[in-house]
């Protein structure tokens, strides 16, 4: 269908459109900015479930903005992987908008809606901009635009939220120049920014110094991007500062985002053959992947505010992606788990983030320590936190649980060339397990099972956090456990397989 | 291989209870009733998958094939897994009942939440007993530890919260274990599968790496409480006494041995377990199991001589009596397997029957140790005498069948020859420190005076709901033993067989199975 053909770039268009006309229709009707933003996410996400199915059943989808001819023409391309990724994102978006409205009212001054949901409805344009887009430099920008858009959000909350944004507005740009030196290095020896005809240039050049530097470049900068140790510095502060609403959606769409960017970057631009080629690079990475999950969630334990202790679980989640793709050039099985994680993540953070939200709105807790008896008062929002944090653990049949299933089995293919060594990589994995159970568990706990005076007494209740943040969270909450089970079936196998044939890995052995 | 919708229906059984007790909250007896329902449709299903297995079928069911080439995530009926089945099912029931006695009797705080744990502790159990591979059976296994939990802290005190966590600790990083274990035999097997007689594959895998595998499955069932991995069983006991007699005779304690008994019959099976050795060509991983087995069996005995508690002295006893079923399968002899296959019904009905009685002193006279419990036997006749013949039955004495499965045992030591006899010893002086910390309760609860009050002592028994299921499984563990005794006997084996639930003739297939 042609019409399908033209979904990737009517989704960005609509979205940055739909950015001027919420802020025109916020000069006439205050209330209207969040009904359009929710409509054009949703037309957007309709539009994405629609491309996928184009992709898996067609092919991959080739747009040639203007009708410019690539590699001079900005070209948007979407195959297995992006399509994914755009429903996956435009999924969490319209999630995270239903939950925004009540959010947004009780954290935001009112005559500051108008230009939240601008930014936001740019925040979505932005990295659905970033996911379609063939182009390296055009994934910049976007990104860009993702970005700024994302700095003015946090920076929304004030007081502390201004300094976290602007530390992260100073990261993320350091990040993303380097993302552009990168871009740079390999325009100035291929002459080319689409990322399809660099990978056909670049095979003569793998040796050369520039190229290996553009890939410690883009692995860097993007990696700033992501938060993976030790470059996470911004990550707890912005998480922990942003308005709820805005959490969720840095939290789970951003690091997706930027996950799909590394992962782009490194299989469609640098192939395979160079990785293999760049000698040591691959142990280099899972290192660096598994020393980040495991100080991520040592610094997960020692907080207190649960927010601050969500990001830094973040951190540690961002080495799981990192260690998939590590692990992807000797065993399949690693970005299968990569891929597969970037749903999983998606889901559990956004609900964790929900639900941290939800805390705030309805009784003002931000510290752990206050949570006694909130299993009472909260249930469904309790029962929510619940869930997805048993599924980050990792409990069967839970997504969390599927993504350390996939990535095991990838490091343990990969003894066969790393020895000994990839048993410290499995090692690691199920040692962020029993990491997580520590701080996620304590949390539960004092929900739920630590005696109050108040829960003795009968307890007063007034009640959970409203609907309309209430169903997002438990749909979400919902979701870890389905997804998780879908994943474990051969469901996702024609998707799974058409996704490693387009990076140019083998089958799942 | 038949496939049949039962084994679904079995899981199904307690998974749809779960929320309709959380529904039912506010009206109490509804909300049992459907814990009742639950318990007798789960029993009854069970019963019905007895006549094809003894005819020497497996019943398989899946419920779709995994990612994963050649596995799937599903069940298989086997005569091993039926008699856990049979005895997680059929003790569910009378548990039940002696729960809403309990509970009731005690006004006890959150009831809902306990009935709700509880059914999904019976689904995680039952899901381990139906499993056919690892995969499956280690999803039920971590949902098994996890709903277990809410069960332990019941009380909520701060010790309580304490051994929760202690719990999690050892329980959940033993789960670790299991599943780096099961990722392992995929990646060496390309199954997960338990085949009869051991996955043939695994026998092309390196040494070291078998040794380190059979490790990585013995820490992944610290559930089955082997020395020195055992301490969270004893601090467990701040439980309320239907979960202490849940966790020690049905679900969480039999999943573990029945998970090594799986592993070193099904996964490795007997011929790997005696090949594969460690350093020496004598010290085989059988030999390392038995030792790891006669260890605990006696170490966990000294320490419950020293138990004033009764639980906390019942539970080390379970500790001791969990390493029976690992020894008879280390023996690697068919004798010492059907020793170990029958003791874990067999020490199920008993052991609840302990734990239960311990349950009614505690209602009615308000008394845990055993040093306060003098005269008890003079008020609760009925109780203590049940407790005397499931004591007797657990140091090997008849009427209780405790001394078929130790008889078995000790044949299995015999058949093993060589250096495997010193395990006779072992068993025998283990029965023996059974009688040391057995006999001092009923001396205590039937022959000392009470000191103090001189008023005339009434007969008060526990409430007919927990006198009632207590009574039943004392006289069960007399019936499995009569039962055994009259099986020769042609007019009567029919009978025999149905009262003792068939146990008898599905080990005699399960280690036909193992052995073939």
């Amino acid at each position: 269908m042609i019409l399908t053909e033209q979904f990737p770039v009517l989704i960005v268009t609509i979205g940055v459109f739909a950015g001027y006309t919420i802020l025109l229709a916020g000069w006439l009707n205050r209330k209207s900015c969040f009904y359009l933003c929710l409509m054009t996410i949703l037309a957007q996400l309709v539009m994405a479930i629609f491309v996928l199915r184009h992709v898996l059943t067609v092919g991959i989808i080739h747009y040639w903005l203007g009708g410019w001819r690539p590699p001079w023409g900005i070209e948007y391309v979407v195959d297995a992987l992006n399509a994914y990724v755009l429903v996956i994102v435009l999924f969490i978006g319209l999630i995270g908008a239903i939950y925004s409205k009540r959010s947004v009212e009780h954290e935001i001054e009112a005559r500051k809606h108008v230009t939240f949901y601008t930014i936001f409805q740019l925040i979505v344009a932005g990295m659905c901009g970033v996911v379609v887009t063939g182009d390296m430099f055009n994934m910049y920008v976007l990104y860009e635009v993702a970005s700024l858009t994302t700095y003015a959000l946090i920076a929304s909350a004030g007081g502390r939220a201004l300094r976290a944004s602007y530390t992260y507005l100073v990261m993320g740009s350091i990040g993303i120049c380097f993302y552009l030196l990168g871009v740079g290095f390999l325009y100035s020896v291929t002459g080319s920014l689409n990322m399809r005809d660099v990978s056909l240039l670049l095979p003569p050049l793998y040796g050369s110094r520039v190229v290996q530097a553009a890939f410690v470049f883009f692995f860097v900068g993007l990696s700033i991007k992501m938060g993976l140790f030790p470059l996470h510095i911004w990550k707890p502060d912005a998480y922990t500062y942003a308005p709820s609403a805005v959490s969720v959606i840095i939290s789970a769409a951003m690091s997706t985002v930027t996950v799909y960017a590394l992962i782009r970057v490194i299989y469609s631009v640098f192939t395979l053959e160079f990785i293999r080629s760049y000698v040591g690079v691959d142990i280099t990475i899972c290192w660096i992947a598994a020393i980040g999950i495991v100080a991520g969630s040592m610094l997960a334990i020692v907080q207190h505010n649960l927010k601050r202790m969500l990001a830094y679980s973040s951190i540690s989640q961002m080495g799981y992606f990192v260690l998939g793709v590590g692990l992807s050039p000797i065993s399949s099985w690693g970005l299968l788990g990569a891929v597969a994680h970037l749903s999983n993540h998606t889901i559990m953070k956004g609900c964790l983030f929900m639900a941290a939200g939800a805390f705030i709105y309805k009784y003002g807790l931000w510290d752990i320590r206050d949570f006694e008896g909130l299993g009472k008062k909260m249930p469904y929002a309790s029962a929510a936190f619940t869930l997805a944090a048993i599924s980050m653990i990792g409990v069967p049949p839970s997504a969390g649980f599927v993504t350390k299933l996939f990535l095991i089995l990838a490091a343990l293919h990969s003894t066969e060339v790393f020895y000994g060594y990839a048993y410290v990589f499995v090692a690691v994995i199920l040692f962020s397990s029993l990491l997580n159970i520590v701080y996620f568990w304590r949390v539960i706990e004092r929900m739920y099972f630590v005696k109050t005076e108040e829960a003795l007494n009968g307890g007063v209740k007034e009640g959970d956090a409203p609907m309309s943040m209430l169903m997002p969270m438990l749909l979400l909450a919902a979701l870890c456990i389905v997804v998780g089970m879908v994943w474990l079936t051969k469901i996702p196998l024609p998707f799974i397989a058409d996704t490693l044939s387009e990076l140019g890995l083998g089958v799942l052995p | 291989m038949v496939e049949l919708m039962t084994p679904l229906f079995v899981i199904l059984c307690p998974a749809l209870a779960a929320p309709l007790i959380l529904l039912f909250g506010k009206r109490p007896n509804i909300r049992e009733g459907w814990t009742i329902a639950a318990g007798i449709a789960t029993f009854t299903l069970v019963l019905s998958m007895i006549p094809p297995i003894v005819d020497g079928e497996v019943i398989t069911y899946t419920f779709f094939q995994t990612i994963f080439e050649g596995v799937a995530c599903g069940f298989k009926v086997d005569a091993f897994g039926l008699i856990f089945a049979l005895t997680s099912s059929s003790l569910w029931i009378l548990v039940s009942f002696y729960s809403i006695g309990y509970m009731r009797s005690l006004k006890e705080h959150a009831q809902t939440r306990f009935f709700f744990s509880f059914a999904l502790a019976i689904f995680g159990a039952m899901g381990i007993a139906l499993s056919a591979n690892l995969l499956t059976m280690f999803i039920f296994y971590e949902i098994l530890t996890v709903s277990t939990y809410p069960l332990v802290i019941h009380d909520q005190t701060p010790e309580a919260l304490s051994a929760g966590r202690k719990y999690f600790a050892y329980l959940l990083t033993s789960g670790v274990f299991f599943l780096f274990a099961v990722m392992m035999t995929y990646y060496l097997t390309h199954t997960t599968d338990f085949t009869n007689g051991g996955i043939p594959a695994l026998a092309t895998a390196p040494r070291l790496t078998l040794v380190l595998l059979f490790f990585c499955f013995l820490l992944g069932f610290l559930k089955a409480a082997w020395m020195p991995f055992h301490s969270w069983l004893p601090t467990a006991m701040v439980a309320p006494t239907p979960v202490s007699a849940l966790l020690h005779a049905v679900a969480v304690v039999k999943a573990g041995v029945f998970g090594i008994v799986r592993v070193v019959c099904y996964i490795y099976g007997v011929d790997l377990m005696r090949e594969v050795y460690v350093l020496n060509e004598q010290l085989t991983l059988g030999l390392i199991l038995a030792c790891i087995a006669g260890f605990t069996m006696i170490v966990a005995n000294l320490f419950a001589i020293a138990q004033d508690n009764l639980k906390r002295r019942l539970a080390y006893s379970t500790i001791s009596q969990l390493s029976y079923i690992i020894l008879g399968a280390a023996l690697l002899t068919p004798d010492g397997i059907r020793g170990a296959m029958l003791h874990i019904p067999f020490h199920g009905y008993m052991k609840i029957t302990l734990f239960l009685c311990a349950g009614a002193i505690m209602v009615v006279t308000g008394k845990r140790n055993i040093s306060e419990m003098a005269g008890v036997g003079k008020i609760m006749p009925r109780t203590m005498l049940a407790f005397t013949i499931t004591a007797f039955g657990m140091i090997g004495i008849p009427p209780a069948v405790g001394f078929i499965s130790k008889w078995y045992l000790c044949l299995g030591t015999l058949e093993g020859g060589g250096i495997m006899m010193i395990f006779l010893f072992v068993l025998l002086l283990s029965s023996l420190l059974d009688v040391v910390y057995f006999f001092p309760i009923v001396h205590t609860a039937f022959f000392k005076e009470p000191e103090g009050e001189e008023k005339a002592v009434e007969v008060k028994e526990a409430p007919l709901f927990m006198l009632i299921p207590l009574v039943i499984t004392a006289v069960f563990s007399i019936i499995f033993f009569l039962a055994f005794v009259l099986r020769p006997v042609e007019i009567l084996s029919p009978f025999a067989d149905i009262l003792s639930l068939h146990i008898y003739e599905l080990v005699g297939i399960a280690v036909e199975n193992v052995l073939a």
